[in-house]
């Protein structure tokens, strides 16, 4: 069309009348084609903030001298953490476009945040070069931490989700330590004081082998106590180790740049401070079977000796002296046979538990010490579980001398701890 | 192994290295009866030490608080749910 109507112009055949349509397409091409308006941020109050059953958010946008109608669609404010209010200093961000119809051009938004956050992000950026430039993030300052904690600082608040997570990290994965908890805000204007003040107090009244610095998810408003230059000392500073996990994977604050460890999250920081109590167990079995093979090693060892002893005495003794010896050489040899038999029943009793010992004893045994065995009527299997028998049901139970039929009248669950993990 | 600590006021780091210790002591071997024996018995006290802290260890929660003198001291808390 306009190509169309260009020509005819080229040619003098007719004035240039427009149609309100071609001409507001033409804008809104223009404008359109204009990199520089595609992808933009724009600052200003919000007013007129209205958002109607549609779901999409309207606004306008006003400094002193001017204003600028915006639409943002439903979509995109599902993204937003919080709706922009009458009156709030923003920036949004989007593209400028014709609503054709309205003949008004406005911003299409896609995301909005407070004003100030870009200032804030090169305020970030400066601070983190700085400190990086006095050598505060070399890896030559980053400490190892210990492989057996014992005491484990941890700053964070006293009610946050991220002390529970912690928490339940090490409670599955090495209950063995102490935790001292130096209750902190972890946002807001008295956060970044708060955290300077916990990791000073920690290392001076408590010396844990690790501090563990922590905060769960958040807005980069939520988080900003992280990127404070007193907190980002008072880490450089500390005795103990310092682990961060703050926020999501994603967040990338100046403590994680200062701290001995990253760990993208709280329950990554409590994970790579502690070993795993699951792999001691493995350790510990092989450590015992190491035990056992060097003892029994070391035994089969004597007997060679005391029989090398026999051999020679039997060649060169007069044979009382002979008799005499033999006589020690085989009470030697029976009390390493007996020290073998009792060290090996005792490890298997120690390795396998209770039940391989009773079940090595064998039932008669076991019941003949007053414990019986009940099998469900119905299906004969051994009731192990308060869980595996119903009221009215009919029982057997077997002690040492017979049997009787019973009857299921009540049961009653006794809770066991540790059987949570 | 008269100097020997009872297991019992072992923590796991401690009852640990010495097990690990003793282990390779009786591997080296070049022992008499009675060693190997006191050797095996300690052993056996000390891996149940490490079975038994890694069992029943139970998380202690301790916390700082401002004392009346200006400091601070730790004091048990719990965490609610």
């Amino acid at each position: 069309m306009l190509r169309l109507m260009s020509f005819f112009q080229a040619f003098g055949l007719e004035p240039k009348i427009w149609s309100v349509v071609d001409l507001t397409r033409y804008v809104r091409q223009t404008l359109e084609t204009d990199y520089r308006l595609q992808d933009l941020w724009v600052m200003g109050e919000a007013f007129n903030v209205s958002r109607p059953s549609s779901g999409h958010l309207y606004f306008t946008l006003k400094d002193s001298e001017a204003s600028l109608r915006c639409v943002m669609w439903r979509s995109e404010v599902a993204d937003l953490a919080a709706l922009p209010r009458d009156g709030e200093a923003i920036e949004a961000h989007g593209r400028i476009s014709v609503y054709e119809a309205g003949g008004q051009y406005q911003l299409y938004a896609d995301d909005i945040r407070p004003a100030g956050i870009g200032a804030l992000f090169e305020e970030f950026i400066r601070l983190r070069d700085r400190l990086e430039e006095e050598g505060l993030f070399d890896p030559e300052r980053k400490r190892p931490l210990p492989a057996w904690p014992k005491r484990i600082g941890v700053v964070t608040s006293p009610t946050g989700a991220a002390l529970r997570d912690v928490l339940n990290v090490l409670r599955r994965r090495y209950p063995l330590v102490e935790v001292i908890l130096a209750p902190t805000p972890v946002q807001g204007d008295e956060a970044p004081g708060g955290i300077v003040s916990a990791l000073a107090v920690l290392n001076t009244y408590s010396q844990p082998d690790v501090i563990l610095l922590v905060r769960g998810g958040g807005s980069i408003e939520d988080l900003w106590a992280f990127n404070d230059e007193g907190v980002a000392r008072a880490i450089a500073a500390s005795e103990s180790p310092v682990v961060s996990g703050v926020g999501h994977e994603t967040d990338v604050i100046i403590a994680d740049y200062v701290a001995d460890v990253r760990a993208p999250t709280p329950s990554a920081a409590a994970e790579v401070a502690t070993p795993d109590r699951e792999v001691l167990a493995d350790e510990l079995v092989e450590m015992r079977n190491a035990l056992e093979r060097a003892f029994k090693d070391n035994l089969r060892e004597l007997r060679r000796g005391y029989r090398d002893w026999v051999v020679r005495l039997q060649l060169t003794s007069p044979r009382a002296q002979v008799a005499n010896a033999q006589q020690r050489v085989d009470e030697g040899l029976h009390r390493i046979e007996a020290a073998i038999r009792h060290q090996l029943a005792l490890r298997q009793a120690a390795v396998a538990g209770l039940s391989q010992t009773l079940r090595a004893v064998g039932p008669a045994a076991v019941m003949a010490r007053g414990y019986s065995v009940v099998t469900r009527d119905k299906d004969g299997t051994v009731v192990r579980s308060v869980g595996q028998v119903e009221p009215n049901e009919g029982i057997n139970v077997r002690v040492r001398d017979g049997s009787f039929g019973a009857q299921v009248t009540s049961s009653e669950e006794i809770d066991k701890p540790h059987e949570d993990g | 192994m008269s100097k020997a600590k009872p297991p019992e006021e072992l923590n796991y780091e401690q009852a640990f290295e010495e097990l690990e210790a003793l282990v390779e002591r009786l591997e080296s071997g070049e022992l008499a009866l009675e060693e190997s024996l006191a050797l095996f018995e300690r052993g056996q006290a000390l891996s149940a030490r490490c079975s038994e802290l890694l069992e029943q260890a139970e998380l202690k929660l301790r916390q700082l608080v401002p004392d009346d003198s200006g400091g601070y001291v730790e004091t048990d808390f719990e965490v609610e749910e």
